[in-house]
Parts: C-alpha cells; structure tokens; sequence
C-alpha cells in the first residue's frame, strides 16, 4: 500500500513537471509570436507614413523625381507582398530609397526647417528605429525559445507536440547595409 | 534577459528575507527588553504589522506619491513627440507589452527616474532640462535605463527593501527615545520583581542597545548596496537595449556636468534617479553610503565597451575599469552569448547647432507644461500665449496680424 502511494505521488510530481515545461513551451511561442506581430505594426505604420512624406516633399525637391518614385513603388510592392521573403525583399528596397532621400535633403535648406517635415522625418526615424528593436527583440525571444526546443528536458515535451524551431529574422538584402550612393547632377 | 529577470528575483527575495530576519530579531529584543516573559512575541508581531502597513501603502500608492513628490505632470505625445517615440523604441526593444506613463518635470536640471510596482504600470519621468540638453541618442540611452529598471523589477525590490529599512529605522527610533525618556520604568519594575533573571536581563540591554544604534546602519548598507548594484544592472541592460554604450555615456556626462540641484528630490527620493540628484553631498567618492556608483565610472566602464553590447561585455568592461573579478551580473545572464555588435547612431544634427536651442527649448517646455499656448506668426514671431489671456484674438506685436486663439 506504501509502495503504491509513493508510486502514485512520483507519477503526479512527473506529470506536474511536464505540465510546467509545457506551458513554459506555450508562454515563449507566444512571446516569439507578440515580437513578430510587433514588427508587422511598425511596418505598416511607415507605410502609412510616407504617402505624407512625398505631399511634403514634393514641392521642395524638383530634382529627386526619380528617388520618390522608387519609394513609392516599393511601397506598393511591400503591401502587396503575400510571402516572408518577398516582403523582406520589398522592405529592404524601401530602407534603401528612404536613406537616399534622407541624404539629398541635406541639399534643401529650406525643406530642413520646415517644421511639418521635421515632425515626420522624427516619426520617419523613430519607425525605422522601432522596426530594427523590434526585429531585435524578436530574435532574442526566438533565442530563448529555440534553446528550450533543444535542450534537455524540455526537448523532450517539444518533441511530443510538435513545437517546431522558429528562424531568425536576417536582413538578407544588401541594400540596407549599403550607404546610399549620392550622385551628383 | 527572461532569465536574468528570474535569477534576479531569487536575488532579491534572499536579500529581502536578510533583512527580514533583521526585523523580526530587532522586534523580539526590543519586546523582551519590556517584558521579559511574552513582550518578544509582542515585539515581533508589532515589527510585521509595522512593516506590512508601510509596505502596502507604498505597494498601492507608492508611485503616485513619488510623482507628485518630484511635481511631474503626465503629458501627451504632442507635447514631446521625440520622448514618446523613443520611450515606444524602448518598449519594443524590451519586448513589455504596455507602453509605461510619460511624465516631465519642470525643472531645468537634467534628470530622470522610472516608477511602478509591475511593468504593466509603471511610469518614466525625466526633467525638462534632461530633453533641452540629451540629443535623440543620449536620451535614447537615458530612457533604455529607465526602462531596464521596470524591466528587472526594480523599483518592487527597493520599494519593499526600502519599506524594511523605514520599519527597522522607526523602531528603533522608538526604542531609544523611550529609553531616554523614561519610559524604560517598565524594566525596573520587572527586574525587581524578578531577581534570577538579573544577568539575562543585562544581556538583553546591551543587545537591545546595540541593535538599536547598528540595526538602521546595517540596514542602511544593506539597502545601498542594492541600490548601486542595480544601477550598474539597469546600465548594462540600456547597453542591451539599445545596442549603444556610447548614447548612455555621454548622456551620463552631460548630466553630471550639470550643476544644477534638482528642487523637488529628497534623501527619500533620491536613490531613484538614474544619478543622485542632490549633488552637494560629496557624490564623487564611492563609499558604501552613496545610492549611486560614482559616475565617472559608469562612464568608464560603458566607455571600456569595444566589441559586443553583451552582458558578458559589460562584465569585462565592469573588471577592467574596477580591476576586480567582482560577478555583477547572474551566470544565467551571461551564459547567453549572442555576439551582438554595436550599432551605429541617429543623430545628425551637429552638437554646435543644436545647443544653441536648448535654452529656449527649455523654457518652452515648461510654458507648455503650464498650458501656455503657442502660435507661429507669418512673420517668423512664436507668440506664447498664457493660460489666463481671456480673448480669442490676440494681434501680432511685430507685425499687427490678428490671429484667432482656438481653445
């Protein structure tokens, strides 16, 4: 009888155990799921940002026709892109031709005290600032839950139901880490 | 940095038992020196309940206390845009779900501190003059240590610490105002009374003694120790944050080269901003009184940081500057190698330029803070209109246009 309670007792501490792996499984995936969502926000939100840009742009810069077209036909192409890399892809363009607008304004005095694009190119920043922490927060969680994926005893539970390794999100275009050319013409 | 959070609430719970226990022994003495027979179960029940109503009044009403201490007003984004969108950076990057309450203070000393017993609500305060001075980095930086500590659970831990250390102060304070003023008849009575228990009865005047004049100081030592360690902490989680050291320096050292005493900080306050607000009292020295690590070497070791913004690289750069194997930071923390490289910074605006608006940045500021409203004339003139002017039209003084206040 002592032997069968003490059996019984192990098994609950066992089953216990791999209830609280298993909802600390859950909790990180959420976790990985909240940073990726973040990212989503703060792309979308320089979307809406830069129709605004260009109306306040435009009639400063007659001679950078061709860097607001590019904007704004990587824009459309990363709202209409369906998979992860395709996005990736139009958004990594979309950085590029921003950092080379933001280069040529240093040419328009007048455009750089205009109070209502000195508003925006704040807002413009902070998105870009935001899009990169959040890119960074996102991998660190996917860090965290990768590591409980694979190590013991977690692996084990992971196994069991399924929970599946998360990528890292790498910035795959070259143009994002390339300083914008300036030409002079 | 999950992890870290944990290992530093074991940290803090052991910590916060040791002073417990410090509690609890200067409750029993104090009790059994009044009474030998029951007074020590007396003593240490008053000791909790002590320590349990001071803590729940901090616990519910501490950071609003705090806040209308330092005179912050809650403001809008349209009031600081910059602070807001660098405060939402800060969120993200520390992955919190919920975007901590924006208060500035009007005074033009350089300064700032996060409150809030959970992360869902907390709340940063930093000085008008903190946002004339920082340039978009620096307050980056300030924010990103501001934000590590309601990330790290800091302000809970020097709340209920500091809750200890007020409990342990009052009773002794009690004890040796009524030993002085003869409310210590009780005693004689007793040992009168009791003739065996005259030599255990000395005993315990002497501890009671004791206690009373090093319990507060232990404690004290106890509760500074904290407090420095954590800030080193918030410092190299902000390295962690932001992906920058060199924001946080230099933001550090445009705050300590101030010479401006922040009106509304106290002794109470003080251990909460992210350096000593009350600067005449020596804060260059590291001696184990002061609240916070002497920021030359803040500086120093953030400055020391080359390769990775790791807390592994902020431990190396912590044993270089201080030449100690000291561990600042829980193994759990550093075993997380994540090769993370420093990133390079925002501002483009030159410093000279930049400088020269912060005066009158400053005082605009604070007039919006006072509900002043603002408007742009054609003319170049900004007309700061106060929140007593009665009209709806005010007229330009330089060029004569009329324009209409909306309110």
């Amino acid at each position: 009888m002592l032997y069968f309670i003490i059996f019984i007792v192990i098994i609950l501490l066992i089953g216990m155990f791999f209830v609280s792996i298993y909802n600390s499984l859950i909790g990180l995936r959420n976790r990985v799921k909240n940073a990726w969502s973040q990212i989503d926000v703060q792309l979308k939100r320089r979307h809406d940002l830069i129709p605004n840009l260009i109306e306040t742009v435009k009639g400063y810069m007659t001679h950078e026709r061709q860097i607001m077209e590019n904007i704004t036909k990587y824009r459309s192409q990363a709202m209409d892109a369906n998979t992860v890399g395709e996005k990736a892809a139009a958004e990594g363009l979309l950085s590029g031709a921003l950092g080379q607008l933001r280069v040529q304004v240093e040419n328009y005095p007048d455009l750089k005290a205009n109070q209502n694009f000195l508003a925006l190119q704040e807002e413009l920043t902070s998105t870009e600032n935001k899009i990169s922490f959040a890119r960074q927060a996102y991998n660190d969680q996917v860090l965290f839950y990768n590591n409980k994926i694979q190590m013991f005893p977690s692996n084990i539970i992971a196994g069991m139901f399924s929970f599946k390794v998360e990528e890292f999100f790498e910035i795959e275009n070259k143009n994002e880490k390339e300083v914008p050319k300036v030409s002079f013409n | 940095m999950w992890e870290l959070i944990q290992a530093n609430r074991r940290k803090s719970i052991f910590i916060l038992f040791g002073m417990g226990l410090l509690l609890l022994l200067i409750g029993y003495v104090f009790g059994s020196f009044y009474n030998p027979d029951s007074g020590g179960f007396i003593g240490l029940f008053i000791a909790v309940i002590l320590w349990a109503v001071l803590s729940t009044i901090s616990y519910f009403a501490g950071s609003k206390i705090i806040l209308g201490i330092s005179g912050a007003k809650e403001v809008t984004k349209e009031i600081h845009p910059q602070l807001f969108n660098v405060v939402e950076e800060m969120r993200i990057a520390a992955n919190l779900p919920n975007q901590p309450k924006i208060y500035i203070i009007s005074d033009s000393a350089p300064n700032a501190f996060a409150t809030g017993i959970k992360p869902e609500k907390s709340a940063i305060a930093v000085t008008a003059g903190l946002l004339g001075q920082l340039n978009r980095d620096e307050l980056q930086g300030v924010v990103a240590h501001e934000m590590s500590h309601i990330l790290n659970r800091d302000v809970l831990l020097m709340t209920f610490a500091g809750m200890m250390l007020g409990a342990i102060t009052l009773m002794a304070d009690i004890f040796t105002r009524s030993l002085w003023y003869g409310g210590g008849s009780s005693r004689y009575k007793s040992k009168s009374s009791n003739k065996g228990g005259g030599q255990g009865q000395i005993i315990i005047l002497v501890l009671a003694i004791a206690l009373a004049i090093l319990g507060p100081i232990m404690a004290q030592l106890l509760y500074f120790a904290i407090s420095r360690k954590r800030e080193y902490l918030a410092d190299a989680s902000a390295v962690r944050l932001t992906r920058y050291p060199e924001g946080l320096a230099s933001a550090l050292e445009k705050i300590s080269s101030s010479h401006l005493d922040l009106k509304t900080a106290n002794k109470v306050t003080a251990p909460m901003y992210i350096i000593n607000p009350l600067k005449k009292k020596g804060m260059q020295m590291a001696n184990l009184t002061s609240t916070h690590p002497p920021i030359t070497e803040r500086i120093r070791i953030l400055r020391a940081i080359n390769q990775g913004v790791d807390y592994s690289n902020y431990q190396a750069a912590f044993n270089q500057v201080k030449g100690t194997r000291s561990p600042l930071i829980p193994l759990s923390g550093l075993s997380e190698k994540l090769n993370l490289s420093v990133r390079t910074p925002d501002s483009s605006i030159s410093e000279n330029e930049e400088l020269l608006n912060t005066k009158r940045e400053v005082g605009d500021l604070m007039m919006k803070l006072n509900e002043y409203k603002f408007i742009n004339c054609t003319c170049g003139l900004k007309l700061k209109i106060p929140p007593q002017f009665n009209s709806d039209k005010i007229t330009c003084p330089k060029c004569g246009r009329i324009h209409t206040i909306n309110l």
